[in-house]
């Protein structure tokens, strides 16, 4: 249970405080609702490459990560297809730091060339190391247009290609930060050793006076259901034959998501799960395999990938995935291996539930998904499903033509 | 009206408050330390072996020890073993260290009843199958054949076997390796290894009197083994070529790993180079960074480390740069590194390092775990809590001279050993 205060100010930017004594720390935590789904298709990439350029001064502040430093604070951020994420944690005592470095980017930022021009550099040497110089590596960079014709989840976060980021101007930053940088578009989690009252104090003297912006109206195009199967096989420098399964799967919100979740974990979680026992185990058929779903909020990708064994044919190993898929739909989960799932999910909750940053980060994302409240409501959704649900929910996933098959063939 | 220009006022850190763990020797000579803390009624427990003996004609008998041990005992099998865990939400990790091993069970207290024998029959009862060691020998070929396409993967085994060749440190396995492991060899070394005298176990949670027998009544005499295990250790075989260019055509970056053999933990310089070492690499404003990455826009990251084992440490630096640029990062490198030993550190960026490493420290102890996590880094090194004591004094009144003598006194850039691999 984690316990939480909201109010939103005038401009409305919407704040949560978690209160947590156990700790002398404190966390502000900024969600902006901006992520690679949002950008132009023609300026892939520009979601994540504009997070880094969040750190290249702002208005009144030259330097972001020095007077943080100072005070004993550490942040990061990151970027998804759906959200842009920032944090800090820093001794409870200095939180106002925090409050002075956020509000101060939220109002401008120093739009620097020589930021622009290096953070290029550096997103560019990113993409290299992540996606382009290591086996596989590109693998999303593949799969997402397969599995996506319409939606802009057809592009990986670090976008399509190089030339989008290297092309990117500082008039395109201007104009992105007032389209998604406004106290509108943001929800502020402060957590910690804090109490409510200062943080709102603090909250409306250094973020009450920022305009509020125009508020964004995402309008995106939406996936058709896919009515055929797609397959894309492809020979690279890569050590082993590996293949990748995507399915279309129910969007965040959807009651449905938890039940898809659950199934990842019947086929894949710990030595137990399902496709390693009997592929990786007893039919020796793989030496890895894996099931997961992207966690997206829109309609997102449930994933099963896998490297066959040495001699083992891609359809020997595929048509085993499949057989696996087929009983799933078939046959009833028992009561036993679907209360095992739920116990893993009902204490991995409890476990992050010991880390004060997944606290204030979950708040933001249930804030943005709705409600804060609801991540206290979770684990009940879970806990309702039974096995006629999972395997309704397994029809409706594993078919053929629901199917995105992305093989790599070793050269 | 607000004056955004103006920095608010801030506080130093003052005091680091570490829990002090409850201990008992228990009759079998485990030693039992135990954390109490917390809301959530779940604990950590972890079960620590001291490594035998490094044979370099089986380099892989400790690792295939370890990771099987969740691979089948005398009365169940692994199939049982992962039910019996699985089904009580419960985490049960197996982890290999160069110094120590060990066994890591996450859990709720309300099944820890139902989760504790099965890790008491995995460090008893372990037979290793030899149907299992087929399986493992397997993957774990496969595996290394991915790692083995990954720049920065062989730069890092082929510096750590350049320093610490001929030991656990060193471990460069190749693929033809993994066949040569012997069951017979996994269950004698699992004997030795695997017993009360030479563990210590830790547990952090919300642990009280009933939390406690149930773990001393698994663990306490009901656990037996008295085996004299070997943990001294081999002399490094340390290469005398000191530079190390493997070519990968077609790469779009190198990885690039430099550095040298150094104090550890025990020495009492040790705290103050890791003042030198955050300046240097340790932090995003670190000097390598601003530098490498912020002004040259050569990586997506630089940073250095100090490593401390039981036997040495070693400082490093470690990146991955794009490969037309890889002579260029190397200069940067070594030109920071003379910088450190030439010119003396601003007050300015000194004392931000400061305020930085004791926020650092302090916001690493998040919960309970993180307690025990500080305990460990110190009593494994044979340390104990004063350290800590000792490490937050040294942060605070080092000097400028003292960064500047520390970084003559170590870093010699001349003597490093350096691994390139890419293209240069």
């Amino acid at each position: 249970m984690v316990k939480f205060n909201r109010f939103t100010l005038d401009n409305g930017l919407r704040v949560i405080v978690h209160e947590d004594k156990t700790t002398p720390m404190a966390v502000l935590n900024i969600l902006y609702d901006v992520g690679a789904r949002d950008e132009d298709p023609k300026q892939t990439g520009f979601a994540h490459l504009f997070e880094h350029l969040m750190f290249g001064g702002s208005v009144n502040i030259p330097s972001y990560d020095e007077p943080l430093q100072r005070v004993g604070g550490e942040n990061n951020a990151f970027t998804s297809n759906d959200i842009t994420n920032y944090y800090i944690t820093l001794p409870a005592v200095n939180i106002e730091t925090a409050f002075w470095l956020e509000s101060d980017r939220m109002l401008s930022l120093a739009f620097s060339e020589k930021s622009l021009e290096v953070q290029r550099n550096v997103v560019m040497e990113e993409f290299k190391q992540r996606y382009l110089n290591q086996p596989y590596g590109d693998v999303w960079l593949k799969l997402r247009p397969l599995a996506y014709k319409v939606h802009p989840y057809r592009w990986a976060t670090i976008g399509k290609e190089l030339a989008h980021i290297e092309e990117a101007q500082i008039g395109d930053v201007k104009a992105f930060f007032k389209k998604h940088y406004n106290p509108q578009n943001a929800i502020m989690v402060v957590g910690g050793d804090v109490d409510t009252e200062q943080i709102r104090a603090l909250a409306e003297k250094w973020f009450g006076p920022i305009p509020a912006g125009l508020k964004y109206h995402r309008d995106l195009p939406q996936e058709p259901v896919q009515t055929e199967a797609r397959r894309q096989t492809v020979t690279a420098k890569v050590p082993l034959n590996s293949l990748y399964i995507a399915f279309h799967m129910p969007e965040r919100t959807d009651e449905e998501y938890y039940t898809t979740d659950l199934i990842s974990d019947l086929l894949s979680r710990g030595n137990s799960s399902r496709l390693y026992r009997t592929l990786v185990k007893e039919k020796q058929l793989f030496s890895e395999i894996h099931a997961y779903t992207t966690e997206s909020i829109d309609a997102g990708m449930f994933v099963v990938d896998g490297k066959p064994l040495a001699g083992v044919s891609i359809a020997d190993a595929e048509a085993a995935i499949w057989e696996e898929l087929e009983k799933i739909k078939n046959e009833l989960v028992e009561n036993d291996e679907l209360t095992k799932v739920k116990n893993k999910t009902e204490s991995t909750m409890m476990f992050s539930e010991m880390s004060l940053l997944d606290k204030a980060m979950n708040l933001a994302f249930f804030e943005l998904l709705g409600d804060a409240d609801q991540l206290n409501l979770e684990i009940s959704r879970y806990l309702a499903i039974t096995p006629q649900h999972v395997q309704r929910q397994a029809q409706h996933l594993f078919s053929k033509q629901n199917s995105s098959t992305l093989i790599y063939l070793a050269e | 009206m607000l004056n955004r220009t103006i920095t608010p006022e801030f506080k130093a850190i003052e005091h680091i408050k570490l829990i002090a763990p409850g201990h008992i020797r228990l009759e079998n000579d485990c030693n039992f330390y135990w954390f109490n803390s917390g809301e959530q009624e779940l604990v950590r427990i972890e079960w620590i072996f001291n490594n035998l003996r490094f044979n370099p004609e089986k380099p892989l008998l400790n690792i295939a020890v370890n990771t099987m041990l969740n691979d089948g005992t005398n009365n169940l099998t692994a199939a049982q073993i992962a039910d019996a865990i699985d089904y009580y939400g419960a985490f049960l990790q197996v982890d290999y260290g160069f110094d120590h091993s060990q066994v890591t069970l996450y859990c709720l207290n309300k099944h820890l009843k139902h989760t504790l024998p099965v890790v008491k029959e995995v460090l008893t009862e372990s037979v290793f199958p030899e149907k299992e060691l087929a399986t493992f020998i397997r993957n774990q070929q496969q595996k290394l054949q991915v790692s083995l396409q990954k720049n920065d993967f062989v730069a890092r085994r082929t510096f750590n076997k350049a320093l610490f060749g001929g030991t656990m440190y060193g471990i460069s396995p190749e693929v033809e390796d993994y066949a040569q492991i012997q069951r017979d060899d996994m269950l004698a070394y699992f004997k030795q290894m695997y017993q009360p005298n030479n563990c210590t176990l830790i547990a952090a949670g919300k642990i009280d009197d009933d939390i406690l027998k149930e773990i001393t009544d698994c663990f306490g005499k009901n656990w037996t083994g008295n085996n004299v295990p070997d943990i001294t250790q081999p002399g490094f075989k340390t290469s005398e070529q000191l530079f190390n260019y493997i070519e990968k055509p077609g790469a779009l970056q190198s990885a690039i790993r430099l550095g040298t053999m150094l104090i550890n933990r025990t020495h009492p310089d040790f705290p103050a180079l890791q003042v030198v070492n955050t300046i240097l690499g340790g932090y995003f404003g670190s000097r390598l960074m601003a530098n490498i990455r912020e002004d040259k826009g050569y990586t997506y990251g630089i940073g250095s480390g100090m490593a401390s084992m039981k036997a040495t440490g070693s400082i490093f630096i470690a990146t991955e740069v794009g490969a037309d640029v890889t002579r260029q990062a190397l200069a940067e490198i070594e030109k920071e590194i003379n910088i450190l030993k030439t010119e003396l550190i601003s007050e300015e960026e000194l004392s931000l390092v400061k305020n930085y490493m004791l926020g650092s420290l302090l916001g690493s102890l998040e919960n309970v775990f993180s307690h025990a996590d500080k305990f460990k880094n110190v009593y494994l090194s044979g340390l104990d809590f004063e350290y800590y004591d000792q490490y937050t004094e040294v942060v605070r009144s080092i000097t400028a001279n003292d960064v500047l003598r520390l970084a003559g006194k170590y870093l010699n850039f001349g003597q490093f050993h350096k691994v390139i691999v890419g293209k240069y």
